[in-house]
């Protein structure tokens, strides 16, 4: 069963003008239902472009997106996702209870049910106390934690996440990629996964998509088998391996490398 | 002082340490510093022999003050009533007019600058024609005066507040497939909230000048701006500066209740 499927997707920028930007081309990606699967690459490779196609915040050039079976924009209609970005963008003016909220009561759902399923999305991303403090209240951390309780909140079977700990320190980072997979694994939830970060891309993915710029597409697709993660798992030579082997892929781009300084 | 620790705090140390301000201690200093000004006033105008019609000393003034504060009261409240009166409808339009203009980006983008052209306009300078357009008894014209000079700051504070919208905001409410209105109540305005309350500050003490200084040009003649050149003209000048201090105190009841309205509808801004 698949959660995504993208083919022959292409996107370009301002078609027709000065400034065209071909922003994606040729791109076909499918993702399994309950698979982890990140992006990476350099700048400007289409990486958030490529998650906002399957988001239908902006539309493709050509070719087809499906999510969850549907178009998607029936999908986005029909909230078939949840999302996150690097700055939590939670609404400063609604208690963090009520910005977890925010989705179920657009879905129209009941008050007893917004407010319980509110709840266990906060104790999923160890909140629960803060229900009724404000955004401002609490660290950059905690606010992330809520924006993905938040992105949750529908019990949506795919989630997209657009850098979500990029602006987190280092320890932040590492406990919320812990807890992200435990409620991915519980949930069943599939997700599409932005990074810059190549151990982030290896520890929490199934599979990592290796991007290049101008024009941005997919060059390789590396597949990253580490089995359950644990303490361990960040010191396991497989994670290494992992790394390494995203690593060359990243460099592998067409792009001409210098010449190797070898004497004739 | 307590040193009882913040709970947010305790539970993550990266949480922002809330800034607690001592309520008590922070009107000393000002109140003492126009304490001492007064004195100084006093000293001026009693050791320098200033004549009063130049600038009569305060004990002058409290003294006319307290025999005519029944007036003063009386007239307060008519100039109170037209200023309030005024500063809710001009800034309920002005609010709308904002919704309208932000609804529709050609019409904000056009419409910043002209609102801000006749902002700078002396609009109470409208006072004696709209006087001449009412009968002389008639409240009217000082409230339309009030209702247009708090027009633009509501305006155009609102609609630069209504049209900035966090992107990412915009994003998560397209992903919940929300629109118009919806985003309207809840992103649009709530974010507008902030900037809406600095125009109604603005507003607040504007609406009680032009409530007062409109009565300089005549019309119905029961506020403390008629009082005030009525005794300026009779030269019972401690008598005009007592009314000048009504207004004071007015324009000041105004500010604050603006103050207090706007820590009431954002409790988050408190925290």
């Amino acid at each position: 069963m698949t959660s995504v499927v993208l083919e022959g997707v292409s996107k370009v920028f301002n078609a027709g003008r000065a400034d065209e930007v071909t922003a994606l081309t040729g791109v076909d990606l499918t993702v399994a239902r309950g698979e982890f699967v990140s992006l990476i690459g350099p700048s400007g490779c289409g990486k958030s472009t490529l998650l906002r196609l399957v988001g239908d915040l902006i539309q493709p050039t050509s070719g087809a997106i499906t999510v969850a079976g549907k178009s998607a924009r029936t999908a986005r209609v029909d909230q078939e996702y949840g999302i996150a970005f690097q700055q939590a963008g939670l609404f400063d003016w609604r208690t963090v209870q009520r910005n977890v909220e925010l989705p179920l009561e657009l879905r129209g759902s009941p008050r007893q049910e917004r407010h319980d399923r509110a709840r266990e999305m906060l104790d999923l991303v160890g909140l629960a106390e803060f229900a009724g403090h404000y955004p401002a209240q609490l660290s950059g951390g905690m606010q992330q934690r809520v924006a993905i309780a938040r992105a949750l909140a529908v019990h949506p079977p795919l989630l997209l996440m657009d850098e979500p700990f990029g602006a987190l320190d280092e320890m932040t980072r590492e406990r919320l990629q812990d807890e992200l997979l435990r409620i991915c694994a519980s949930t069943g939830t599939s997700t599409i996964f932005v990074t810059h970060s190549i151990p982030e891309a290896v520890y929490l993915s199934d599979r990592v998509v290796v991007m290049s710029a101008r024009p941005g597409r997919i060059t390789e697709v590396v597949p990253v088998d580490l089995g359950p993660r644990t303490e361990a798992t960040r010191q396991s030579p497989g994670f290494f391996a992992g790394i390494t082997k995203v690593r060359k892929a990243l460099r592998g781009d067409p792009v001409p490398a210098a010449e190797p300084l070898v004497a004739p | 002082m307590t040193t009882a620790v913040d709970p947010v705090v305790a539970a993550d140390p990266a949480a922002p340490v809330v800034a607690r301000r001592r309520h008590g201690s922070a009107f000393v200093p000002p109140l003492l510093v126009g304490v001492v000004g007064l004195l100084l006033w006093e000293a001026v105008v009693t050791l320098g022999r200033v004549a009063p019609y130049v600038l009569p000393a305060p004990s002058a003034i409290g003294e006319q003050l307290w025999q005519s504060r029944e007036v003063v009261w009386r007239t307060g409240l008519a100039s109170g009533g037209n200023a309030l009166i005024g500063l809710l409808v001009g800034a309920a339009v002005g609010l709308l007019a904002a919704m309208v203009a932000a609804r529709f980006a050609y019409l904000g983008e056009v419409s910043i600058p002209v609102a801000a052209a006749l902002n700078a306009l002396p609009i109470i300078a409208l006072a004696p024609i709209l006087n001449n357009m009412f009968d002389s008894t008639s409240s009217v014209p000082r409230r339309l005066v009030v209702a247009i000079v708090v027009f633009f700051p509501v305006f155009v504070n609102a609609l630069r507040g209504l049209r900035e919208v966090d992107p990412i905001h915009r994003d998560l409410m397209a992903s919940y497939a929300a629109r118009g209105w919806t985003v309207t109540r809840l992103v649009r305005l709530p974010a507008a909230l902030p900037f809406v309350f600095t125009g109604l500050r603005q507003a607040s003490s504007l609406a009680v000048i032009a409530a007062v200084v409109a009565e300089y040009f005549g019309g119905l003649q029961n506020g403390l701006g008629s009082r005030i050149t009525s005794a300026a003209a009779n030269t019972a000048y401690p008598r005009a500066w007592a009314f000048v201090v009504g207004a004071c105190v007015l324009g000041l009841v105004f500010y604050l209740a603006a103050l207090l309205l706007e820590r009431l509808v954002m409790p988050w801004r408190r925290v």
